[in-house]
């Protein structure tokens, strides 16, 4: 058994070298018109050879180490408690929730600018995220194109703005339909496909439309963007220092306050929290309904949902549609926060990170999605000497939560009785 | 005349491009017919093995060797080595402990992967794209000096000689060899060949190795032919090759080649008749139109659901 497991050992330590050292310990640079290698410093040469050294002693000694870890009693002291009665459990969540929305309100007056601004991006990831919840997390369906929603809110409001002058609160609903829309018509034919043939197609409609923005530069302005869009205005109050629309007048002059850029950054961050809270609520009452009900039917097991006379292709276009209209949201509230957009801002990886942040919250579970939206955001903000490393650090999350915890960090639970097994 | 010219270059540009996405797409369809999953970090294995092989030429001419056979052989050995280490140590680490679990987490799990090894390459390697050296220069040319020219470069006679030697040995090996008829039997029925004494573990390694080993032969082959290399070179293409096997139908071998081919000439097509920039558009919207339609692709088999 030793020489078996010292053969593998060493086999993976050699893989480990083998898959560190050229890409890691030779780096290409450019010199002029040729390329040139150039060896990397001793501490990343020291680096490789400490990995490689670990990967071969956990090898090594892997049955007695995991042997040691399964008798190490569970880390969680809570794992065995009875699950509160749902009653009781509905009750604190939404107390807790009530504490944070109340907590939200009030809290930009006392930060600073740059805060709030973050604050604005995190809630427009929370209002992704929790529309990426409803078609991955409660209807199981992946959907890789997400983004390509949240492009068609933000460009609509751009377009619509630039073309045609509307203004922030009737491109909202606006933007939120049209892709909705979009939703409806690429599901409409997609849905009938497999999970993960599913994922693809959608991967590939979010990429058409990547590449539609760009190119189609007498619309949509391809790579330059759309620039110059309105900021929202409060009952016909804009937020500058200067009116800019006939008929308008300014919210400092209205209230005879001294003009303050953070009135503006603090108005739209609130604008986003009221979104982000109607999105929340939505999807919590869609969830007791019906249709809610019927999405997680049919992710659990299809076949015995239709058999039960569930129409797959109505409910999975509902959970489709409805996460779409959430993007248009988030989508139409981006654009105003940013001011600009361009196709730069919808690429795949945008995506990949609301799924991420999906996935690390829980599938399905809402408190857990805001939460994991909030750390996503934040922590590379926190850690901006790091920053290069957080896709990296995302990968990896990604797979150590589909290997370790593939429920995420705070699983939706419901009251269900389970059989107990014949012993 | 001039036409037939045109549209006969634009054929073999086609037929270069698709003899090497049938190359990678033969990964995606070996791995999908064996465990039912996609490997979505293929791509990023085929980048690796263009790194790695761009590496190994930059180093020999560094060292002073300018005997190109001698390159050529050096660089696609370790482009293959660290390419096929990397498919073997991803299986191990994100897939094998997720097999069998719900279709989605294995495909996660994959995009996970392919998000960390995108960015592992980034910053080791910095986020410029990196030049290529042409090594095989020169091209015959066809037609009449002042109309259009056809060139058929000494590359792309390159390209179409190694995937051909490369799908020969494949079929041998797979029709003839114990591993190929284990990798047969594992992908008819998993369980049954695990109860018939097949090692299923390793064979699912096999199939990740050889599929990385071709697609760092394919790593290295487009890398000379496009010139360059970044970080993000591999996740189009592994997208492109996925729509190849889907194309030829998920799982089959043949497919996969035949999926690349029509793939390479329709987008080849697109670009030379329509606008360059459409041609990712047109590749995308065939995989979903197939999808639609036909969704065992031209040479698959059905999928029977059983309940």
């Amino acid at each position: 058994m030793i020489a078996h497991n010292f053969k593998h050992a060493l086999f993976c330590a050699v893989v480990t070298m083998v898959v560190a050292y050229p890409i890691l310990g030779l780096n290409l640079v450019a010199r002029g018109t040729r390329v040139g290698l150039e060896g990397a410093d001793t501490t990343t040469l020291v680096a490789i050879f400490v990995a490689a050294v670990v990967v071969f002693a956990f090898q090594l000694y892997r049955d007695t180490l995991m042997a040691a870890l399964g008798k190490l009693p569970k880390l969680n002291p809570l794992a065995h408690r009875e699950p509160m009665p749902q009653a009781k459990r509905v009750k604190m969540e939404s107390w807790i929730l009530t504490g944070i929305i109340v907590l939200a309100l009030f809290w930009p007056f006392f930060v600073s600018r740059g805060s709030v601004d973050l604050a604005t991006l995190v809630l427009i990831y929370v209002m992704l995220a929790l529309g990426l919840n409803v078609v991955v997390g409660l209807a199981g369906l992946l959907d890789l194109g997400y983004v390509a929603f949240y492009a068609v809110g933000a460009y609509t409001f751009a377009l619509l703005s630039q073309y045609m002058g509307i203004s922030f609160w009737m491109a909202l609903p606006l933007g939120a339909l049209l892709a909705a829309l979009f939703g409806l018509v690429l599901g409409f034919p997609v849905l009938r496909l497999r999970g993960d043939y599913l994922a693809i197609v959608t991967l590939g409609f979010g990429e058409i439309i990547r590449i539609l923005l760009n190119n189609w530069t007498a619309v949509t302005g391809g790579p330059n963007g759309i620039g110059g869009i309105p900021e929202p205005t409060l009952f016909g109050m804009e937020f500058g220092r200067r009116v800019k629309e006939e008929g308008n007048t300014s919210f400092h002059e209205t209230f005879g306050i001294a003009y303050s850029g953070e009135h503006k950054v603090i108005f739209l961050y609130l604008i986003a929290l009221v979104l982000a809270v109607i999105t929340a609520l939505v999807i919590r009452r869609l969830m007791r309904m019906p249709v809610g009900r019927a999405w997680e039917a049919l992710r659990e097991d299809e076949i015995a949902a239709r058999s039960l006379g569930l129409s797959r292709t109505a409910v999975k276009l509902s959970a489709f549609t409805i996460g779409a209209f959430f993007a248009g949201f988030a989508g139409t509230v981006f654009a105003s926060k940013q001011g600009f957009i361009s196709p730069e801002s919808f690429v795949f990886l945008e995506s990949a990170i609301i799924l991420a942040i999906v996935v690390l919250g829980g599938m399905g579970s809402q408190l857990g999605v805001v939460l994991a939206a909030i750390a996503v955001t934040i922590l590379p903000e926190l850690a901006r000497e790091f920053s290069d490393y957080r896709m990296l650090v995302f990968g990896a999350a990604m797979v150590l939560m589909m290997v370790w915890r593939p429920q995420g960090l705070m699983p939706m639970r419901r009251a269900h009785i389970e059989l107990k097994r014949q012993e | 005349m001039q036409d037939l010219l045109y549209f006969s270059q634009q054929l073999i540009n086609g037929l270069t491009i698709g003899s090497t996405y049938a190359l990678i797409a033969i990964g995606y369809t070996m791995v999908y017919g064996i465990i039912g999953m996609i490997n979505f970090a293929h791509g990023e294995i085929y980048m690796i093995g263009a790194y790695t092989a761009l590496i190994a030429i930059t180093g020999l001419a560094t060292l002073g060797v300018a005997w190109l056979p001698l390159i050529l052989l050096v660089a696609l050995l370790c482009a293959i080595i660290v390419s096929s280490s990397m498919g073997w140590a991803v299986e191990r680490v994100a897939y094998r402990p997720v097999r069998g679990r719900h279709r989605l987490i294995p495909l996660i799990s994959a995009i996970g992967m392919s998000i960390f090894l995108q960015n592992y390459v980034h910053l080791a390697q910095g986020s410029r794209n990196i030049g290529f050296p042409a090594l095989i220069d020169g091209s015959f040319r066809f037609g009449s000096s002042e109309g259009f020219q056809l060139s058929l470069s000494y590359m792309q006679i390159t390209i179409f000689i190694t995937t051909l030697i490369c799908m020969i040995v494949l079929s041998l090996f797979i029709s003839r060899s114990r591993i190929g008829r284990a990798c047969r039997a594992v992908s008819q029925d998993l369980g049954m060949a695990n109860l018939l004494g097949i090692d299923t573990n390793r064979i699912i390694s096999a199939t990740f190795i050889i599929g990385a080993a071709l697609a760092a032969v394919a790593g290295l082959l487009l890398g000379m032919y496009y010139g360059s290399v970044d970080p993000l070179f591999g996740f189009i293409a592994g997208l492109k090759a996925f729509t190849a096997a889907v194309l030829g139908g998920i799982g089959s071998i043949p497919g996969a080649m035949l999926g690349g081919l029509i793939l390479g000439v329709a987008e080849s097509m697109t670009s030379g008749y329509l606008s360059g920039e459409y041609k990712d558009v047109v590749a995308f919207s065939l995989l979903i139109l197939i999808l639609l339609f036909k969704p065992t692709g031209l040479l698959g088999k059905p999928e029977v659901e059983k309940i």
